[in-house]
């Protein structure tokens, strides 16, 4: 579905991404770890467009969508959240899947509808997904007056309004505690049923061994192994990268 | 009574200009080019009906139009940079305008007057509504009917999606492309829509100064344009009012002070930043005052 071919960034002499491939599969949910620094908010950023690569393609259901803007990406159905939270924190929590909901424009006549008022079908998309990430009753609070677990949750909710096929999770389970760590991984196998494909980078090792059917590793911007999660958690090169080299 | 008709038409200018700086603003930009957008509108509007002879409303809507043309150019090179960068460049914008102004020589003469720009000594002769026999009410009214029409245009605008996609922007603009938001679209419909506005105060002002000169339209206007909904607040459209009536009740109210006005003025401008940071009427308390008007939503609370 995603294919990354031979991916690069370079930051002045810094190497932040080397010759990454890696292929998402159609509706499979994959992780993506590795230490701190080694790239992987680097290719989320990179595939959806916030800054260009400096080698490599991206391809996207067999189009190319290599250096195209953040919101070309996500019209072309690429969601992703934030590692660091970014909601509209001025803005009430159903506000901020009321700016994402733009993707499924239907045609000339939804011009007016997508502009001006907002139309029962959307309030009822709206509230659906707030239901399913569990915001319903604070729809109508500032975003900024959130709880830390529901400023993730919010993100999350923002990327599904806009209705992406594809989900770049950055860190999603970051400073959550065990309960909505468990909440989360409830929603994620439901979005895998509801036939979304899901890119996972997290530190949380046992939620990404648990939910993802496959796991890729990066160190310094390379790849270092790919593989069902038991034989990835097995590699001699993962265990050097994360604990160091066995003397 | 005529003093208060000529207030009210003032503060008309003030609260459009201010208007004018609040739609960018909401995009996340301090555009100073907002005085040359006036500068541009006085002077075309001025010119449509004391040169070509059109009527006041055709004449005044071109000033409007050539605010937006202007705002929808300077809103490209504009998304290039940010912050007191963009600062820096629009007000070279309205610069420029200035110095064009400053040179334009197109007069014409009608008896023993010359009408029109006539480079350094101004332009004279916008006297329509004199010609036409208008009286301060009337011009109050006219000037009062526009600045309603665009009150009320983005009052509606403020709870409609294209609103709250223009604050989203202002919020977070990695956030907001990233949700699907094309950043450019959006920051140049706030530049052109500002254009348009500014353009039609000044086109306004014109008739009502009947005498233009360039450097009325330099930095200090522009400052006042952006401080105005910066000061009032960026909650919803009353803030950038809130802001003229700040400013010109101190201006005005504190005359008494003699010299000392200047100076207080100064700390009453800081001391306001520290109490309100984010305006007099910031979205916090547009909320709170929604809660009021709005009946108290029934909710069953377990326990507390």
């Amino acid at each position: 579905m995603l294919a990354i071919e031979r991916l690069s960034k370079q930051f002045g002499g810094v190497k932040a991404v080397q010759h990454v491939d890696l292929d998402v599969r159609q509706n499979e949910i994959l992780g993506l770890i590795g230490p701190n620094g080694s790239g992987k908010s680097t290719i989320v950023n990179l595939v959806t467009g916030v800054f260009p690569p400096t080698e490599g393609r991206v391809r996207f259901k067999d189009g190319d969508i290599t250096g195209w803007p953040p919101h070309r990406v996500l019209a072309a159905g690429v969601g992703r959240t934030f590692q660091s939270i970014r909601l509209f924190g001025g803005l009430t929590v159903w506000q901020n899947l009321w700016v994402a909901q733009n993707a499924q424009s239907e045609g000339g006549r939804g011009v007016l509808r997508r502009w001006l008022a907002v139309d029962r079908a959307s309030m009822t998309k709206i509230e659906a997904t707030l239901e399913f990430c569990r915001l319903l009753d604070k729809k109508d609070e500032l975003a900024s007056n959130l709880a830390f677990g529901d400023q993730r949750r919010l993100e999350l909710a923002r990327t599904l309004a806009a209705e992406p096929d594809l989900l770049l999770l950055d860190e999603p389970a970051a400073g959550m505690n065990a309960a909505e760590i468990e909440d989360l991984r409830e929603r994620l196998l439901a979005l895998k049923r509801r036939g979304k494909t899901i890119v996972l980078i997290e530190h949380h090792m046992e939620l990404v061994m648990t939910v993802a059917e496959r796991v890729a590793v990066l160190n310094f911007g390379q790849k270092i192994a790919e593989g069902r999660p038991a034989a990835v958690q097995d590699d001699e090169r993962v265990r050097e990268a994360y604990l160091g080299q066995r003397r | 009574m005529e003093f208060y008709f000529a207030l009210a038409t003032l503060f008309g200018f003030r609260i459009l200009l201010g208007l004018s700086a609040y739609v960018v603003i909401l995009t996340g930009q301090i555009s100073m080019a907002q005085a040359g957008f006036y500068a541009l509108g006085a002077y075309t509007a001025g010119a449509a009906t004391a040169l070509w002879g059109w009527p006041i409303v055709p004449a005044v809507l071109l000033g409007a139009i050539v605010g937006a043309v202007f705002g929808f150019l300077v809103g490209f090179p504009a998304l290039r940079v940010r912050g007191l960068f963009l600062v820096i460049a629009t007000l070279a914008f309205t610069e420029i305008v200035r110095m064009v102004f400053l040179n334009l020589k197109y007069t014409i003469r009608v008896g023993d007057r010359t009408i029109g720009p006539a480079a350094a000594e101004g332009f004279r002769g916008i006297t329509y509504y004199f010609e036409n026999g208008w009286s301060s009410l009337q011009i109050a009214g006219f000037t009062w009917l526009f600045v309603l029409a665009v009150l009320l245009a983005f009052w509606l605008m403020d709870r409609s999606r294209a609103g709250v996609v223009l604050r989203a922007v202002g919020e977070d603009e990695l956030a907001a492309s990233s949700v699907g938001i094309n950043l450019t679209a959006a920051k140049v419909s706030a530049m052109t829509l500002g254009g348009l506005v500014a353009g039609l105060a000044g086109a306004l002002y014109a008739h009502y100064a009947t005498y233009l000169s360039q450097e009325e339209f330099g930095v200090l206007l522009a400052s006042f344009a952006v401080a105005y909904p910066l000061i009032g607040g960026t909650g919803s459209v009353l803030g950038p009012i809130a802001g003229v009536l700040f400013f010109s009740l101190l201006i005005d109210g504190l005359r008494f002070l003699g010299d000392w006005r200047n100076l207080l003025f100064g700390v009453l401008i800081v001391a306001m930043m520290n109490v309100r940071p984010h305006g007099i009427i910031d979205v916090r308390l547009v909320r709170r005052l929604a809660a009021l008007l709005r009946p108290a939503p029934k909710r069953a609370y377990a326990g507390d």
